[in-house]
């Protein structure tokens, strides 16, 4: 199947951030002293857990991210027309689950629809039953008595699958990690399992066992059921809740990279150079940030919805319609958020200027640039990246708020807002139509308590005045290692004291 | 003290300028008034008469900043901008789409906003300081760790579900309290009870964590180690002296967003029906009314302005360090 | 006798995120009654650890693993939390180091002070109050009655340890642990607080646990002293006893490495220990300071040292004294050269010039008296903005005419408390921050007011060296980026294609090598990041980041006052032989009188602002004649025990810069105050060439 690729604006600054990171690995990787905090991250059992839950969510994210026009079957010969319609790679993957389309309405793992209709009976007459789907659970014969047994055994070798998988992986790391520190095999395995390796590797092998496991199963079921259900127009939750991750994603770290310039622009020659400029930039801030954010957000959005309603020549497919409304989401997100980090930013500059390195560079007649970008740049990255991944977690949960307001993504994009948001107009519905917001709801939770989990972890290995869940986790399993104990102190002298 | 007082208004003025300039520009300099009448009015087949009757309905049928064709300081003046600047610090937001006074509405709307917003925020201050002393209280210990936990996972549910759920729960499964309206006198009282706890809920992780680190930060200071060293008993320690000095930044913190919680919440109140200034705002979102978010934008950041005054003076009650300098 | 505090064998461990640190590691001392026992030792040796085990009051991440503490009989250590707090504040207080961060910023003084009586007397209302004032005027509040319902930030710092001390008192204790009480003080200041506790100590006969890392602040108060050294005491004695003739080589050590000017008449390069205190998170096998130890031999790094009584009640932890390992003949020699290190430290010196020195100290050879850099009239105010616009109200006038001169190859001390405005000179002068006015000129240049690109020309003849070691150094950035940023920012200036082409052919490279090697450091040192030196290290980096552009004149801001005194010897010796070699010139900014004994040439006394005094080093040390410097002068402490002399005691504080008194800014701690000295400030007195005075008590100058 030949196709053409197409390069979205969001897309393509994922693609920056993703070269960014790199690079940014790739220093830190190089500078002990970078490293060293990063290694502290790894220490902890909860941050790795959350990091291999947040690995499998950001692979998800990026093969969702890759556009492409597949090409259509064109008779007329000659030259190759291109769909209309801009897939990701993650659709192409997903064909099954994008195309099996119900009609409406029909709950996980049922092989009838939700709502009942009229049926016209080929020897005349009319029932009103629940019709069998057209894709769950067609291949059964007789839904009544084999769908338990038939979703048993296709989740349990689809789970064994998975284990199968973990089994190696888990493998594949001793042995990497045996090779490394020249141990054995077996001992490094039992080591894992123990939890004595320096990083916790127990903690995400067991993360990675369920998420094998369940990607297993769910794999195993997903092709021939519906198994978070459908929604109104009978497409399958599964694929929307997977499709709202890459959303999610995207809000999270784009709103940060627009709004990092700004803060860190202004914050730091505000705190730096004060005086007038600082004036400046303090009102500058104190202005923006007087407006309440959901307010300014709003205005924002319905007045770039008056511009792209009024403009509609500028787009030429829905979905890079979608896009664009997407990343002006993230932009407006990012300019109305950005007065907190640059507040913290300038107070943090205002404590460093004074600090006796920097004057013995101004001693040297060292440029006000080469200052910024040498002395005071590096000193205050640390508070820079503890922003950004608390940050994360706030913007995926408010992308659903402001969704629901109506002023969040383009309804034609997937994202868990406007999963809830549509799920929500059926909660009144009798009996109720539950299985959008569950599925939106576990989505949601996983991605924003691991992103929550691993903030922890950074924020504690890269701030050493907070004591945060990890720390403790390490204070409590030492305390019960050393139970207070009277202790008899070793002959290490010959006498004591005469008195 | 009082000079000082002054002086915090005075500052508030260019800021509210600046806030006015800001809205300004989104309302009218991003799209002009001409685009909006289309918008309103169905993107195609408008004529040139309807827009200009909608234009001059709401008085944007003026030059935007300056008037060339006026004389002297009406130059100025008979602009979009002036008038409707003037109009906005005169409290005068004009008439919403539907033709009713926005400042009426707002005033009618106050009350509702403030009847859950207030007792979520009361509420929520006492029972997160509370948890959060425990917390203190139990450091290192397994409460505290659990604690961090539940904080933490309460955290990453987005407050959407703790409203479906408990409208789910307490009055669809139930049957305790009607899923949404609003009452009069006391009889609003029965539609209020599961907004102000849901309301709690949803704030109670970030901000027990929060309060938790203030009051960790704060334990481990010099003062805390010779209040111990007085022989004090650790409940003493914690509420004599490390809550006292903690409740400067929490009760600061708090003051801003006393004013704000007139404009009320807009999920809690769209959710469950209640007639406050959130739901106004929702409604005018969802049917593109600028004026009414415009007017909402504007009141929004007066109040913020107002908390932020507040907060001065609070710093100079709560804090003897800058009460006596 | 009976022993209000006796310790046996505490052990107290630390976790820490690498290993655990064993911080107390089998303490044993004991405190008599209405007896003061200094606990004496470097930063880090468990001082402070010690204190805290006693009162049971360790941070979290410490616990205590094992021995006793007994009060009276009672062992602390193994009553339940509840009765422990029955004894802290009651029978046990303590006081801290920092009185502005020990107090609650948010309570009155009294309202503290009164959780005591309440607590422990059950004392409320009225009759509290009464106690209140009571103990405010034991321990020299004015007018209590007013002051005790103001906040700590209204009372200055040694007013604000005065509370904590009334606080710690207001328990009647039997024993006072105090942990540094003065180390954040004033010398004139601490001289008030060492008396006080010592008037009080008689009066009440408490026992005194005074924890101090100042040996001559130990011999002012102490009765007894214990040195502690990683972890461990190494040896007790009394106090005119162990400063007669300390014992362990880590005590002899110690004391030989502090300056004066007996050392430097004597030409002497101060007694610096190599090496750093081991860390304290392994076990130790032998002797803790063996590695250091100039004596040490097999035995040291094998077994132990115990106890060994000497005479009196001095006691060592060394195998020098043992006589059952047989080393007589060592013991001998040793005790030789103990003699001789106590005769240098009493200041009488039995051989009149040593040759020890290696001929470091040559200074009458330096006559040459161009003088390198004169200041004249220095004026450097900051504006206090106030009211309304924040129009300038008034002015902070951190220095106000300020005139000192010095020449090439010589040390000028600038001297004074804290808040004198002798940081601001320093970056007056360097125009880090630009004067307010008058005119300092260097090599005839007038550096005021002149432009920035041509001021950088000249920034590598003046440099600058820092007091915190810590705060001097970017984290970020690797040694060797940090010694070649002045060089690059300066040179790139100069002539930026030869210094492109020396680059390239390496000559930059070996100038760092043979920078960090000048200053004591090898040259792989410089891959790496300032987290992984100590402070004197950091301190040498320092050194050699300003050396890096050849400078003429460094300004030492406090450079060692944030060093241990064995390390703080290291650096001084460092700067001397410098100064030899390069002929360097120092404005040396200090409030350590000793340190000034030691490295000086010239001095000048600064108070609020002005230089009061100034004159050669034997004028203004030996024969003071502004009454501030002769009351700044009989403040500091000294070791001599024989020494007599009469502490002037200064009375409140140093004045507000914002509002100086009117005349002599001295005149109301004065205590010869003339009706003249309130009306102008006085003109300059002359007793010599070089030694100059303001003050009306003797003849003025008419100008």
């Amino acid at each position: 199947m030949s196709f053409k690729p197409v390069i979205l604006w969001t897309d393509a600054l994922v693609y920056l951030l993703v070269a960014a990171l790199i690079l940014f690995a790739w220093h830190v990787r190089r500078n002990e002293h970078l490293w060293a905090p990063w290694r502290r991250v790894g220490h902890s059992a909860s941050g790795m857990a959350a990091l291999t839950v947040l690995v499998f969510f950001v692979i998800i994210g990026l093969l969702d991210t890759v556009h492409l026009r597949p090409a259509v079957e064109n008779n007329s010969g000659g030259e190759t027309a291109y769909s209309v319609e801009v897939l990701s790679l993650f659709d192409v993957i997903a064909t099954p689950l994008r195309t099996q389309v119900e009609k409406t309405y029909s709950a996980p793992f049922a092989a009838y629809l939700y709502a009942r209709e009229t049926i016209e009976h080929p020897g005349g007459g009319q029932t009103r039953e629940f019709p069998r789907l057209k894709f769950g659970a067609a291949h059964l014969q007789d839904p009544e008595t084999q769908l338990v047994t038939d979703i048993a055994w296709r989740a349990a070798a689809g789970g064994g699958l998975g284990l199968f998988f973990w089994c190696l992986a888990v493998a594949s790391l001793a042995l990497l990690l045996a090779r490394r520190s020249g141990e054995a095999f077996l001992s490094m395995l039992s080591a894992i399992r123990r939890g004595a390796t320096a990083i916790p590797w127990n903690a995400a092998c067991i993360t990675l066992a369920l998420i094998l496991v369940m990607c297993g199963a769910a794999l195993a079921l997903c092709g021939s059921y519906h198994i978070l259900g459908t929604d109104k127009v009978g497409q399958d939750v599964f694929y929307q809740s997977l499709k709202s991750i890459r959303t999610g994603l995207v809000i999270g770290t784009l709103t940060t990279l627009m709004m990092l310039p700004f803060a860190l622009l202004l914050g730091i020659t505000a705190g730096y150079f004060r005086g007038w400029v600082d004036d400046v930039i303090q009102y500058l801030y104190t202005t923006l940030s007087s407006i309440p954010g959901v307010l300014l957000i709003a205005a924002a959005v319905l007045m770039t919805q008056v511009y792209m309603e009024t403009h509609p020549e500028l787009f030429d497919t829905v979905a890079s319609r979608a896009d664009l409304r997407l990343l002006f989401l993230c932009i407006i997100l990012g300019v109305t958020s950005w007065t907190g980090l640059c507040r913290l930013l300038r107070g943090e500059t205002l404590k460093l200027r004074e600090m006796e390195y920097i004057q013995a560079a101004h001693a040297f007649g060292v440029s006000h640039w080469r200052i910024l970008s040498r002395h005071i740049l590096p000193n205050v990255m640390h508070i820079v990246l503890i922003t950004t991944v608390m940050d994360f977690s706030g913007l995926v949960l408010a992308e659903a708020v402001l969704s629901y307001v109506g002023v969040g993504v383009d309804p034609s994009t997937i994202s868990f807002g406007t999963m809830i948001n549509a799920a929500r107009l059926e909660m009144a519905r009798d009996p109720m139509v539950w299985w959008s917001l569950l599925a939106a709801f576990s989505f949601m939770f996983a991605l924003v308590l691991s992103a929550n989990l691993f903030a922890d972890a950074v924020q504690n290995a890269f701030d050493p005045r907070v004591k945060t869940l990890s720390a403790r986790v390490g204070a409590l399993r030492r305390k019960r290692r050393e139970e207070p104990e009277a202790k008899s102190s070793p002959t290490r002298t010959e006498g004591s004291l005469p008195s | 003290m009082l000079n000082y007082i002054i002086r915090r208004v005075l500052y508030a003025i260019p800021i509210l300028i600046g806030v006015n300039l800001i809205t300004f520009t989104l309302f009218f300099v991003v799209n002009t008034p001409d685009d909006m009448a289309r918008m309103q009015l169905g993107i195609k087949r408008v004529t040139p008469e309807a827009i200009a009757k909608w234009k001059q309905e709401r008085g944007y049928d003026k030059p935007l900043m300056f008037s060339s064709s006026d004389e002297g300081f009406a130059k100025l003046t008979n602009t979009i901008f002036f008038e409707k600047s003037a109009a906005m610090f005169a409290f005068r937001f004009g008439r919403a789409d539907d033709g009713r006074d926005i400042a009426y509405e707002i005033k009618s709307r106050m009350v509702p906003s403030l009847a859950i917003a207030l007792p979520v925020f009361l509420l929520g201050l006492g029972v997160y300081i509370v948890f959060a002393l425990i917390m203190v209280f139990f450091r290192a210990t397994y409460v505290d760790f659990w604690g961090v936990v539940l904080c933490v996972a309460l955290m990453s549910i987005s407050s959407l579900f703790y409203i479906i759920a408990g409208q789910f729960l307490i009055s669809k499964l139930w049957h305790l309290v009607p899923i949404s309206g609003y009452g009069q006198g006391l009889d609003a009282a029965k539609f209020l009870v599961l907004p102000v706890i849901i309301g709690v809920i949803s704030g109670a992780g970030a901000n027990t964590r929060w309060y938790r680190t203030l009051f960790l930060e704060e334990m481990g200071k010099d003062y805390v180690r010779t209040a111990r060293a007085k022989g004090l008993p650790e409940s003493i320690v914690l509420f004599g002296h490390v809550l006292r000095n903690a409740m400067i930044p929490i009760l600061t913190g708090a003051v801003v967003v006393i004013p704000l919680l007139f404009l009320g919440s807009l999920i809690a109140e769209s959710f469950f029906g209640i007639p406050g200034l959130g739901s106004y705002t929702i409604d005018a979102i969802n049917s593109q009314d600028f004026a009414v978010v415009r007017a909402m934008v504007f009141l929004g950041s007066l109040l913020y302005i107002v908390g932020l005054i507040l907060t001065d003076i609070s710093y100079t009650l709560v804090d003897p360090r800058i009460r006596l300098e | 006798m009976n022993a209000v505090l006796q310790i046996n064998d505490l052990e107290t461990i630390l976790y820490t995120e690498a290993a655990p640190v064993r911080a107390v590691d089998g303490l044993t001392l004991q405190i008599m009654r209405g007896e003061t026992f200094a606990l004496l030792g470097e930063s880090g040796c468990g001082k402070s650890i010690t204190a805290l085990s006693v009162m049971r009051l360790l941070p979290d991440s410490g616990e205590i693993l094992g021995g006793s503490v007994r009060l009276g009989g009672e062992d602390l250590l193994l009553l339940p939390e509840a009765a422990m707090r029955g004894i802290r504040g009651k029978r046990i207080s303590m006081i801290f180091q920092e009185p502005m961060l020990s107090l609650n910023p948010v309570m009155t003084v009294a309202d503290q002070i009164g959780e005591v009586l309440q607590r422990h007397f059950n004392l409320r209302g009225a009759v509290a109050q009464k106690r209140i004032q009571e103990i405010l005027n034991q321990v020299g509040i004015p007018d209590p009655a007013r002051r005790m319902n103001e906040y700590p930030f209204q009372f200055s710092g040694g007013m604000k340890q005065r509370m904590m001390i009334a606080m710690a008192l207001a328990g009647e204790p039997e024993l006072l642990i105090a942990d540094e009480p003065t180390t954040a003080l004033d010398v004139t200041i601490q001289a008030q607080v060492l008396d006080l506790m010592r008037n009080l100590q008689q009066r009440d006969g408490m026992a005194i646990l005074f924890i101090t890392h100042d040996l001559s602040v130990a011999a002012e108060i102490a009765h007894r002293v214990g040195i502690m050294y990683a972890g461990e005491i190494v040896e007790t004695a009394t106090r005119d006893a162990f400063f007669r003739g300390p014992a362990h080589p880590y005590s002899r050590k110690l004391l030989a490495s502090l300056p004066g000017r007996d050392k430097r008449r004597q030409g002497l390069r101060l007694a610096a220990i190599s090496g750093n205190v081991p860390p304290l998170s392994h076990e130790f096998v032998g002797c803790r300071f063996a590695d250091r130890c100039d004596h040490a031999w097999e035995l040291c790094h094998e077994v132990a040292p115990g106890w060994t009584a000497l005479a009196g009640e001095q006691q060592v932890r060394c195998h020098l004294f043992n006589q059952n390992w047989g080393s007589g003949v060592r013991e001998q020699q040793f005790k030789d050269e103990r003699r001789e290190s106590a005769a240098q430290n009493s200041g009488k010196p039995d051989k009149s010039d040593t040759d020890t020195g290696t001929g470091l100290l040559n200074h009458e050879s330096g006559v040459a008296d161009s003088c390198l850099l004169s200041v004249t009239d220095l004026k450097v105010y900051f504006p206090i903005h106030k009211g309304f616009m924040k129009h300038v109200a008034g002015y902070v006038k951190a220095v106000d005419g300020v005139s000192l001169e010095i020449c090439q190859g010589k040390t000028l001390a600038l001297v004074g408390e804290s808040g004198c405005g002798k940081t601001t000179v320093g970056k007056g002068i360097l125009q880090l921050i630009p004067p307010t006015g008058g005119s300092v000129r260097y090599g005839g240049l007038e550096l005021v007011g002149l432009e920035r690109n041509r001021l950088r020309k000249l920034r590598a003849e003046l440099q600058l060296i820092f007091q915190d070691p810590y705060s001097s150094l970017n984290p970020r950035m690797r040694i060797i980026d940090i010694i070649e940023e002045g060089m690059n920012a300066l040179n790139i200036e100069n002539d930026s294609k030869a210094s492109h082409a020396e680059r390239l052919s390496g000559t930059d490279r070996n100038k760092v090598d043979k920078l960090l090697d000048s200053v004591g450091l090898s040259p792989e040192t410089k891959w790496r990041y300032p987290h992984e030196f100590s402070g004197g290290q950091r301190q040498r980096i320092a050194i050699a980041r300003a050396l890096a552009v050849n400078p003429k004149l460094i300004v030492c801001d406090e450079p060692t006052s944030a060093l241990d005194v064995s390390v703080q010897a290291q650096i001084l010796n460092l700067l001397k032989e410098l100064q030899n070699n390069l002929g360097l010139a120092y404005l040396f900014i200090t409030h350590n009188i000793s340190v000034v004994e030691y490295i000086a040439d010239e001095v000048a006394v600064m108070y609020l602002g002005r230089i009061v005094e100034r004159g050669s080093v034997d004028e203004v040390l030996t024969s003071p004649r502004h009454p501030y410097t002769q009351a700044l002068l009989s403040a500091v402490p000294v070791i001599e025990p024989e020494s007599k002399r009469q502490v002037i005691h200064l009375h409140g504080d140093m004045p507000s810069p914002s509002h100086p008194p009117s005349g002599c800014h001295f005149h109301p701690r004065c205590p010869h105050v003339m009706p003249v000295c309130r009306e102008a400030y006085p003109a300059t007195s002359t007793f010599s060439s070089s030694h100059t005075a303001r003050c009306y008590l003797y003849p003025q100058e008419q100008d």
